[in-house]
């Protein structure tokens, strides 16, 4: 249907073209010429110098940061993923279909619950007097420090991603091919082996998906690392808050976010070509 | 299922993969019901045994004038979000299933990339961006990010509607001499009817818990969320538990009338 560009048309297409453009694409281009301002007497003077990513890069706290998001946000996506494939694995493949349309149901109701409330509600579990503690009391055990370590970190980053993980990795699950394991099951191929030589590899692309968007969260979530994790060790997230909302050095956080911007473009790219590797032959 | 006995060989294992799915709900419920269950305790500090019933937590909420205003910031802006967000993506659900045209990846990937951001960064952006053009620090601030992020939500549902229509529909309409805009108000906006009402009442509910971006640009005008984190940061109280009580049945009711309205009897109930 290949038309002219009219009137009816554009009343249709522009608004979001122009809301977008507006608040979204312009705001993200301003954080890179905001990133060569500089603060004076606690005023923005626009400009053009460097030394904001000379300071940044010069820090070794901005590395460290770095090097803990990186490695915790893939931890957290490869754990989660870990833990999410067993369970969504199971509802795809063991449940009856009105069995998997509730569990579908039940895993989207995380969605709409605040993310603070799950987090607070995890420290009252993990506190030194809290629940896990007390019950670990009963068989003459802890109290153990849990909050506070990343390990309540890591748990955070699960509340944030495991529901989408299971949600992605069974939507790709549904549509693996059953004759293939059937096929895989007549010429007598172990049950562990058919999930890692045909199921795995039949879903790649979804489960790959899954664990770059578990990756996106955890890498951009502030909220775990301070209410969990006790905001030690640092992460690029917390450095951006406090960097804005106490330094007030808006150029120096627009730094810290276009780092981690190019980091997600490169992983995102990495993790698309790993999804799709072989896919087109 | 037919193939099913084939799959499923052994009981043992099945039942231990049926026994960690039922774990891996509790882990995802078990914040949710324990906030739930703790906004009806009396202790200060939440844990167990167990205090008494009390409802103390919802009264100290409801006395704070603080929780009201954030309320009613969080109703205003969610109203606002819900609105613009649903219109903005029927216009682009439409674009996209009518027209084709050079360039429509980038208008597609505008559309719908910018949940994929992470929040921090987009709070950063807006905060920035807005206060430069004397936009920040208001309630308008909130629901201009919030539409950026919800507009692609409401474009998902309205789109997976449209494509569940009659392609010669349209043209069918035209046929017998409707014009372009009164085949959209008598066939096309009718058809999606359910889906615009529901994206309508998701993008609400994605406006009510979105805490991050609000906080950076909100300024004075806090919504309820941003207040949230607020007692998070301060006095952690049990209060949370009761507004969070309070804020999951809204959303809940909301994104339950989405479904029903989606899912519902959805071409019957459109005939004229």
């Amino acid at each position: 249907m290949r038309r002219p560009v009219s009137l009816y048309g554009l009343t249709f297409s522009l608004p979001l073209l122009i809301w977008q453009l507006l608040f979204f694409v312009f705001p993200l281009v301003f954080l890179v010429a905001l990133s060569f301002w500089t603060v004076r007497n606690f005023r923005l003077e626009a400009g053009f110098d460097t030394v904001n990513w000379v300071t940044m890069f010069g820090r070794p706290v901005f590395w460290q940061a770095y090097a803990t998001t990186l490695a915790m946000a893939a931890g957290a996506a490869a754990l989660t993923s870990a833990l999410a494939f067993p369970c969504a694995y199971a509802i795809a493949f063991k449940l009856s279909p009105a069995a998997r349309r509730w569990a579908v149901f039940l895993m989207v109701i995380p969605f709409f619950t605040s993310y603070l409330v799950r987090v607070y509600s995890w420290q009252v579990f993990l506190s030194d007097v809290g629940i896990i503690n007390v019950m670990l009391g009963w068989i003459g055990l802890g109290p153990f420090r849990l909050l506070n370590t990343i390990g309540a970190t890591m748990l955070g980053y699960m509340t944030l991603g495991f529901p989408l993980v299971v949600l992605l990795q069974l939507f790709s699950l549904v549509f693996v091919d059953r004759t293939l394991i059937e096929a895989a099951h007549n010429m007598r191929c172990g049950r562990l082996r058919t999930v890692f030589a045909v199921v795995i590899p039949s879903a790649r692309v979804g489960l790959v998906i899954a664990a770059l968007f578990s990756f996106i969260l955890c890498f951009g979530d502030f909220v775990s690392p301070i209410y969990l994790g006790g905001g030690d060790p640092t992460t690029l997230s917390i450095l951006i808050t406090d960097t804005t909302k106490s330094g007030q050095q808006w150029p120096r956080a627009a730094v810290i976010a276009l780092t981690m911007i190019a980091t997600l473009m490169v992983v995102a790219f990495l993790a698309v070509r790993f999804a799709y590797k072989g896919r087109t032959k | 299922m037919n193939e099913q006995n084939e799959l499923n060989r052994n009981p043992l294992i099945d039942a231990a993969l049926k026994l960690y799915v039922i774990l891996a709900y509790l882990f995802v419920f078990a914040p949710i019901l324990a906030s739930f269950v703790f906004s009806f305790n009396s202790d200060r500090f939440p844990s167990i045994p167990l205090g008494h019933f009390s409802t103390e937590w919802y009264r100290a909420v409801a006395a704070d004038p603080l929780v009201w205003e954030g309320l009613r910031n969080t109703l205003g802006v969610g109203a606002a979000v819900g609105m613009i967000s649903t219109a903005l993506g029927f216009g682009a659900a439409y674009t996209d299933y009518r027209y084709r045209f050079f360039g429509k990846q980038v208008y597609l990937a505008l559309a719908l990339l910018p949940p994929t951001i992470p929040v921090v960064i987009m709070g950063l952006a807006m905060l920035a961006y807005l206060s430069r053009i004397d936009l920040s620090g208001n309630a308008l601030s909130v629901i201009i990010a919030h539409v950026v992020i919800c507009a692609p939500f409401a474009m998902a549902v309205i789109r997976l509607r449209l494509s569940q229509m009659d392609p010669s529909l349209e043209p069918a309409a035209w046929n017998l001499g409707a014009s372009e805009w009164a085949t959209m108000r008598h066939v096309i906006i009718p058809f999606t009817r359910p889906a615009i009402l529901g994206a309508l009442f998701i993008t609400m509910a994605v406006s009510f818990d979105e805490f991050a971006i609000a906080w950076f640009v909100s300024g004075l005008n806090e919504t309820l969320p941003v207040k949230v984190l607020g007692f998070l940061q301060g006095q952690v109280s049990p209060r949370i538990n009761a507004i969070g009580t309070f804020v999951f049945v809204t959303s809940m009711t909301l994104v339950i009338l989405a479904q029903l309205l989606l899912s519902g009897r959805g071409p019957a109930t459109d005939k004229e």
